[in-house]
């Protein structure tokens, strides 16, 4: 059985299932649990639920403690920006413990953050992070696209042994969707085959699914049908189905919504051109934003960001169909 | 005074002092020989605050500390062969030789572990102190850093944060003057640490942190109260470090203390002295003594050297926890 919700609350019921399931999982962050009324103190009172300072590097370094001494909090922090504040609990610690011990240690911890609020927040708001992280060995990092994945990755996130940075797109945050009721798990490093088709590929994560599904609708009138696929987790990534897709179609267009040099597009573009190369009969196109800080002004901003119609150009460009853009 | 120590706690302190003197002493020369090949942090000199700490300490204590914590590690019960072995690279090493002098821990005995960015696990000891308090357990973290940690945010974030939900944690500076190779007074106008602190509403004092008895005695009181729920806490130990930031450092940056004044300022000459004086030290234990930790120090050499490399299998099979 099913019911629909918000994205949001699709994450809200996670957490809160995981939290009625197992006494060990803490919730911390800022603004929270300050009123009586807060539902989470209610059902699990002040000491699992904490507010804490504007204090970033000791709410991530209290949570890296507690994890090392059997707990598994998550920490809530809004923005994914505000990560980069407390970047050595996150890059140095958290997912440094385990190695550096010999295998003493496991530091299962979520690190619980929104992304990509590109509706004029300007250059520390609206970034896609995510990929900085994937690059850390450790860490893993999880990016859903629907209601249903958005609960399902996060109870998977609260119930692994490791460092977890959940990345929630802002722009879906209101986007309802069918949620499985009860408990429900989404295997990490398992992609989601979202429109099955045979010329091209198409690889997108978080908000940009959506824009990929809306150009697979557009290239469909035309006659090409576009295979998109959504790898839910940047790290452990799922390469494996990327490859036997492009075996299929020989052709692969990469979404995403980072800034390229800093893109799971980068990478996915590398692991294809190694290990995929041979099945490619075109050149692979990224379509990504601009390296460059996103700006305010509404149409500048439009200006860096994926969209539809630059994922139609894409495609046609792979297929030849369009002329190689400038 | 009197010692707040007995006979067999000072035997102990002297002892485990001895075997942190002389290890660190061991670990220099297999420095120089390239048989330890990492960088390296001792802590000659400043002996007294780690074993007068550590040893009043349980095993399910935990204890963090910074990259200058060989001293710390041993005296928390890590066998020495095993400190070594991590020291030169070797699987016998605590952390089969995947972290290094800068990153040991031995969970078995509550070393939770140490870490190479200054100050950089203060926040995960409060972790740990506020899992202490969830568990309702009397168990008490303690984090040892120096004094060029606390002009860092996280150290500020931690006491914030500890003294507001008044966990048990006690924060034991070492502050041997030196933050890596300058100078306290190029760092900040406050000259103790404790008056840092002071707006926070914690309890701290400031001792002499080559009197062992000393250091014996301030964090014992406090340990107590942890005991029972109170803190946080913080002791600063004002102490000297003899070498230099790491092996092989110049040291151009500062004098040397003449050899005279280092005699009288060295924690353990200082103490077998008192312990002679006070009778609670027989007059032969202190040959003894030294003699026994320079034999458990050779065999350390003997177990870290007999042990192998780590394989490289290792190395993925350390990224992720399964399952």
């Amino acid at each position: 059985m099913a019911h629909e919700l918000p994205f949001i609350a699709a994450i809200d019921e996670a957490i809160r299932l995981e939290m009625e399931r197992d006494d060990s999982v803490l919730y911390f962050g800022q603004n929270m649990a300050t009123t009586e009324n807060e539902p989470y103190v209610d059902a699990f009172g002040k000491d699992r639920v904490r507010v804490t300072p504007i204090s970033e590097t000791a709410e991530i370094g209290m949570a890296i403690g507690a994890a090392l001494a059997g707990f598994r909090p998550v920490v809530e922090l809004y923005m994914a920006e505000f990560m980069l504040v407390a970047m050595d609990q996150v890059v140095n610690e958290a997912p440094r413990f385990r190695a550096m011990s010999g295998g003493q240690v496991k530091v299962p911890l979520v690190l619980k953050a929104g992304f990509g609020f590109t509706a004029g927040w300007a250059g520390q708001h609206t970034g896609t992070i995510g990929a900085l992280f994937m690059g850390v060995p450790g860490l893993k990092v999880v990016m859903p696209s629907t209601a249903a994945d958005a609960k399902g990755l996060m109870a998977t996130a609260i119930r692994d042994d490791n460092p977890v940075v959940y990345l929630h797109h802002y722009l879906l945050t209101l986007e309802h969707g069918e949620v499985p009721d009860g408990e429900y798990l989404v295997p990490f490093g398992e992609a989601a085959v979202r429109r099955e088709g045979g010329d091209v590929t198409i690889v997108a994560t978080g908000w940009t699914v959506d824009r990929a599904l809306g150009a697979a609708e557009q290239l469909a009138a035309e006659g090409i049908q576009a295979e998109v696929i959504d790898p839910r987790t940047l790290a452990p990534l799922d390469t494996q189905t990327i490859l036997e897709s492009v075996d299929k179609t020989g052709r692969l267009v990469l979404v995403d919504q980072a800034t390229r040099h800093a893109s799971v597009s980068t990478v996915i573009a590398g692991e294809v051109a190694e290990h995929g190369f041979s099945s490619l009969k075109a050149p692979i196109v990224q379509v990504t934003a601009l390296d460059a800080t996103i700006p305010y002004s509404e149409p500048l901003e439009a200006w860096v960001m994926p969209n539809e119609d630059k994922i139609v150009t894409a495609v046609q460009q792979v297929l030849g169909s369009s002329p190689v853009a400038a | 005074m009197a010692p707040p120590l007995d006979r067999d706690q000072a035997l102990r302190l002297l002892a485990t002092m001895w075997r942190i003197r002389l290890f660190e002493e061991r670990a220099g020369q297999l420095k120089r020989a390239d048989e330890v090949v990492g960088l390296v942090h001792l802590s000659v000199g400043q002996e007294a605050v780690a074993a007068a700490v550590c040893l009043q300490l349980r095993d399910d204590d935990a204890v963090y500390s910074g990259h200058r914590a060989h001293g710390h590690a041993i005296a928390k019960g890590a066998p020495l062969g095993r400190v070594l072995a991590e020291l030169m690279g070797r699987d016998g090493g605590l952390c089969r030789g995947l972290g290094g002098s800068m990153h040991l821990v031995d969970v078995e005995h509550g070393f939770m572990g140490a870490t190479g960015v200054v100050g950089g696990n203060i926040p995960v000891a409060l972790g740990s102190a506020l899992a202490a308090r969830l568990r309702g357990d009397d168990s008490v973290t303690v984090v040892f850093f120096g004094d060029g940690a606390v002009q860092a945010g996280h150290f500020n974030e931690t006491v914030n944060l500890a003294t507001l939900w008044r966990l048990p944690l006690i924060l034991v500076c070492e502050n041997n003057g030196f933050a890596e190779f300058t100078p306290r007074s190029a760092h900040t106008n406050v000259e103790r640490v404790s008056d840092v602190v002071a707006p926070y509403d914690i309890e701290c004092i400031t001792v002499d942190g080559n009197d062992a008895p000393a250091v014996w005695d301030a964090f014992g009181g406090y340990l107590a109260a942890a005991r029972t729920g109170e803190g946080p806490f913080l002791v600063e130990c004002l102490t000297h470090r003899l070498r230099g930031h790491y092996e092989g450092d110049p040291g151009q940056y500062r004098e040397a203390l003449a050899a005279a004044e280092w005699q009288e300022r060295d924690p353990i000459l200082r103490f077998q002295r008192q312990g002679i004086a006070e009778g609670w030290l027989a007059d032969d234990a202190p040959p003894a003594v030294e003699a026994e930790a320079a034999d458990a120090v050779e065999e350390a050499v003997r177990f870290a050297q007999a042990s192998p490399f780590p394989p490289v299998e290792l190395i993925e099979a350390m990224v992720y926890a399964h399952a």
